[in-house]
This record gives structure tokens, C-alpha cells and sequence, in this order.
């Protein structure tokens, strides 16, 4: 029996290939996410934790290995893989509810019901006919989530989603975030930086290592939510991930030398 | 509407008002200026008839029917022609544009076509198609094509390339890729070319009544020149700038209905 939003990773390699010498991106990545775990990979920049997202969503179907989703391997891009980039990514000619519907008609009431539910889930009631262009930052990264959410998504993966805007916006995005999961149960993939951010929302941290990008750390946050932020056991977690994110750019800089 | 629209609004049609008056001040000095000059007798009533005068002549061909003939049968020329190399221009832009090999099949050719003179291929086309409406028609059509083609061409290929990962992870078919993509994210060139269109086809429209017609506009200023009717000439002239330019602000006012989602600066 398949399990919806089970996520494997098995033995992903990718190289690119340049001026006929070979980069090695990407070694022996496995992971075994479980439906609707929250799930993070941090790591420096450089050590492919972006490309790997992207061989997730189908979007980069260069690479050796198997990647399966929902028990299916995935072969490219879909609406049961939603993603979020770090800019916005919406259609500057179409208004906030004519995004979140997309190529859906607004006319049909099932799609009206489905999408005036998600302005309500993402917090834009007022803001259903503005423009991308007269939203804020955080405002058109609520649109995207409620346009990738929309599709009932096996998986959301986001690529450093909140990494363009302010500290303040982050940390209200980052909450919202987390009662969307809550409500939804998605499995979620989020790329980052943010070492808070990532001991905030997930379940598991993966940490990466460059040179080649590889999984180096694994570290289980089991800690309850609400999460305080300033608690004593988050900042033990959150010095444990900074300790292996430390480790592992060391021994990059050693593999380089 | 709920009150708190009303003064925005009121605004706006007060901003419209206050942009077209600002936009005659210029003609209509001139004008002022023109007709006091004549009054004066600084300048020749024979090759710059007062504008009074000009008036006058508009009015006598206006009763007589004459005027609103001509001016029919060449606003008909022009649209017929922009409709046909417009909507060539369109499509074999769009064509162009979504295929790299039609673009290596046809661009060249086209590009080559476009630098030919409209004036050098006038002969040929009466030669071809005679003095009748066929050869108006189809100088216009050609002047018309040029423009959209390559505004369209050039909108298509400055899509945003991150949007098409979109459209891909949305699952959008190629029909709906064009339609929800490509076609709105060129809108803007395409209506820029849509001007340029539409004053071309105005431009040719001129050539061609000009080359030899017995009906429209262009053939009212030739007639009027050979009996040294400096007052029509003049009337057609003026006929040819302000239906130009209505037909301009036409496609302005498209513009600002269908790109309200644009963010620029405004000046």
C-alpha cells in the first residue's frame, strides 16, 4: 500500500558537467520522510541543498538514483509537489484570488469555496483583488503558499521561502506556517539558512556539508509545540545544529584543500 | 460604488480633464497665433488660408456630403488593411516567438522584407494588383504587419523564464501556457506594436491615396491641390492628425484598462 506524502530518497547522486571537467554536486543523498513530517535542510551555501529540492519537485531530472513520492518515483514537475521559491513567483497580471486559482475559473462555485477557504487559512481576507505589485513581500508569499496549497500537494517543498524578508515578517510567516501544517498535515521540505527557523518548524533537521553536498547531520527536534523561542531546550537544539553545521563546513574546507 | 470611492474617482476624471487641457494648449496657440497673423496680413492667404477660412471650407464640404464620404471610405481602407497585416503580424509574431526553428525558418526573410522601403514596392503593387482597392489595401496591410510582428515576437521571448517553472509544477498544458503566460506577459509589447501598428496603417493609408485613388481623404488633398484649394488641402491634413490621434488614444486608453497590473514609473 502507497502512504500519500511519503517521501524517499535513495542514493541521489548529480554532477554537472562544465568546460568538460565534472562537479560532483550531490553524493549518496538518502532520506525516508514520513507523511506529514515537518522536514528542514540547512546547510551552507553551495552544498546543493537547493538542487536537491529542486530533483524533489521534478523540476531537475538530471541526476542518478530514485526519488519516490507517495510510493510513485517522480519523473517531473506536478501539482501534488507544490513549491515555494524564495521570491514570490506570481502572475503579476493576475489579481491575489486569481492567483491562488491559477488556471481554475473563479466562476466555478467549487473553486470560488475552495479558494475564498484558502485567503482564510493564509490570512488575506481585504486583499483578494490586489495586485501582486501592491502587496507586500510576506504578503505575496501567503498567495503563493495558499496557490501551492490549493492543489491538495502530497508534499510542500520551499526553497528559502522567507529568506528575503524581514525578521519580523519572517517570524509571522514562520508561525502561520506552522498552523497551515497543522491543519493540513502536508509533508514539508524547507530549504534554508536560518538555523532558528529550522529548529522552530520541523521535526528533523538535516544538515548538509559541501563539497560534495552530502547529508552529514541528522538532528530530531522533539520538542512540542507551541515552540518558545528563548527556551532553554531550543537553544540547546539550536547549538547542536550550529555545532554540526560548523563541523561539516570544516570538513568541506578540509576536502577542498 | 460606497462612498469612500467617490472622491477617487472624481479625482481621476478630474486628472483626465486637466491632462487634455494641458495637451491643446499648444495646438490651440498656434492656431491663435495662425489666425491673428492672417487677420494681419503677415501671411499669404493663398498658401496659409486663415483658419477661419479653413473652418469654412470643412463646413461647405461637411453640407455638401462630400467630406464624410471621403473620410469613410478611407477609415474603411485602413481598418481592413491594419485588420489583415495586424493579425498576420500577430500571429506569425506569436509563431515566431514560441518556436525556435519557425524563428530561424521566417525571421530572416521577414527581416529583410522590412527593410524594404514601403515607397519602392508601391509600383509593383499597382503593377500587380492595379489601382483598385486590392493594392490600397494590401500597401496598408504590409505597412500594418511590420510592427506587431516584431513587438510581438519581442514580447513573447521577454516571458520571465521562472514563471514557465510555474507553469510547469501547475501542470499548465501548452495551450494553456500560451494563453495564461505567454500571452498576457507579451500584452504589453503587443499593444505597443498594436500603436505603432494602427499609425503605420494611417501612414500607408496616405501613400496609397495618394498614388492615385478617387475616393478617401488622401485623394480629396491631390484634387484640392490641382485647383490650388489650399483650404481642403489643409482640412484633409487635419483630418488625417485627428483621427490619428484618436486612434492613438484609443489603444493609450486599452492600455491603461488591460496593464493596470503593470508597476512602472509613471513619470
Amino acid at each position: 500500500m502507497t502512504i500519500k506524502g511519503e517521501l524517499i530518497i535513495q542514493n541521489v547522486n548529480k554532477s554537472f558537467q562544465r568546460d568538460g571537467s565534472s562537479l560532483h554536486v550531490l553524493s549518496h543523498i538518502n532520506a525516508h520522510v514520513k507523511p506529514g513530517q515537518f522536514v528542514s535542510i540547512i546547510g551552507p551555501s553551495g552544498c546543493g541543498k537547493s538542487t536537491l529540492l529542486k530533483i524533489i519537485a521534478g523540476l531537475d531530472a538530471e541526476y542518478d538514483g530514485d526519488v519516490f513520492l507517495s510510493g510513485a518515483p517522480v519523473t517531473r514537475p506536478g501539482k501534488e509537489k507544490g513549491f515555494i521559491f524564495q521570491e514570490h513567483r506570481l502572475f503579476p497580471w493576475l489579481t491575489a484570488e486569481q492567483n491562488i486559482a491559477a488556471d481554475l475559473s473563479l466562476k466555478n462555485p467549487a473553486v470560488r469555496m475552495q479558494v475564498d477557504s484558502m485567503i482564510e487559512l493564509v490570512k488575506l481576507k481585504g486583499f483578494e483583488r490586489a495586485y501582486p505589485r501592491e502587496l507586500s513581500g510576506g504578503m505575496s508569499q501567503r498567495v503563493a503558499i495558499a496557490r501551492a496549497l490549493l492543489r491538495q500537494p502530497d508534499v510542500l517543498l520551499l526553497d528559502e521561502p522567507f529568506g528575503a524578508l524581514d525578521a519580523f515578517t519572517r517570524n509571522h510567516l514562520q508561525e502561520a506556517l506552522l498552523e497551515i501544517w497543522a491543519r493540513n498535515k502536508t509533508t514539508m521540505v524547507l530549504v534554508t539558512h536560518d538555523i532558528d527557523e529550522a529548529v522552530f518548524l520541523s521535526d528533523r533537521v538535516f544538515v548538509m556539508g559541501a563539497g560534495p553536498g552530502t547529508i552529514k547531520h541528522e538532528i530530531a527536534i522533539d520538542l512540542p509545540h507551541p515552540r518558545s523561542r528563548t527556551g532553554p531546550a531550543f537553544q540547546q537544539l539550536r547549538a547542536s545544529v550550529m555545532n554540526a553545521l560548523h563541523q561539516s563546513e570544516t570538513t568541506a574546507q578540509d576536502w577542498e584543500i | 460604488m460606497n462612498k469612500a470611492t467617490r472622491p477617487a474617482t472624481r479625482k481621476k476624471r478630474r486628472n483626465g480633464l486637466r491632462r487634455t487641457l494641458t495637451g491643446l494648449i499648444v495646438p490651440l496657440a498656434l492656431l491663435i497665433a495662425w489666425q491673428i497673423a492672417s487677420g494681419a496680413g503677415l501671411i499669404s492667404a493663398q498658401l496659409f488660408p486663415a483658419p477661419s477660412s479653413i473652418l469654412k471650407d470643412f463646413y461647405d464640404l461637411l453640407a455638401s456630403g462630400e467630406y464624410i464620404g471621403h473620410l469613410k471610405i478611407s477609415v474603411y481602407r485602413a481598418l481592413l488593411g491594419f485588420a489583415i497585416g495586424g493579425s498576420a503580424g500577430l500571429l506569425i509574431g506569436l509563431a515566431v516567438g514560441l518556436s525556435r526553428r519557425t524563428e530561424e525558418a521566417l525571421d530572416p526573410t521577414l527581416q529583410m522584407l522590412r527593410t524594404v522601403p514601403l515607397l519602392a514596392i508601391t509600383p509593383l503593387f499597382i503593377l500587380w494588383f492595379g489601382f483598385g482597392e486590392l493594392s490600397k489595401v494590401l500597401l496598408i496591410a504590409v505597412g500594418a504587419f511590420f510592427p506587431l510582428y516584431v513587438n510581438t515576437f519581442l514580447g513573447v521571448r521577454s516571458v520571465d523564464l521562472k514563471l514557465f517553472d510555474v507553469a510547469r509544477i501547475l501542470e499548465f498544458s501548452r495551450a494553456k501556457q500560451i494563453r495564461r503566460l505567454v500571452l498576457p506577459a507579451a500584452l504589453p509589447n503587443v499593444l505597443l506594436g498594436l500603436r505603432l501598428s494602427l499609425g503605420m496603417a494611417w501612414l500607408c493609408l496616405v501613400v496609397a491615396e495618394l498614388m492615385g485613388a478617387d475616393r478617401g481623404i488622401g485623394y480629396l488633398i491631390q484634387d484640392a491641390r490641382s485647383f490650388m484649394q489650399t483650404g481642403v488641402v489643409f482640412v484633409g491634413v487635419f483630418t488625417f492628425a485627428i483621427v490619428g490621434k484618436l486612434a492613438d488614444s484609443f489603444v493609450r486608453l486599452l492600455e491603461s484598462k488591460l496593464l493596470k497590473w503593470q508597476d512602472n514609473y509613471r513619470g
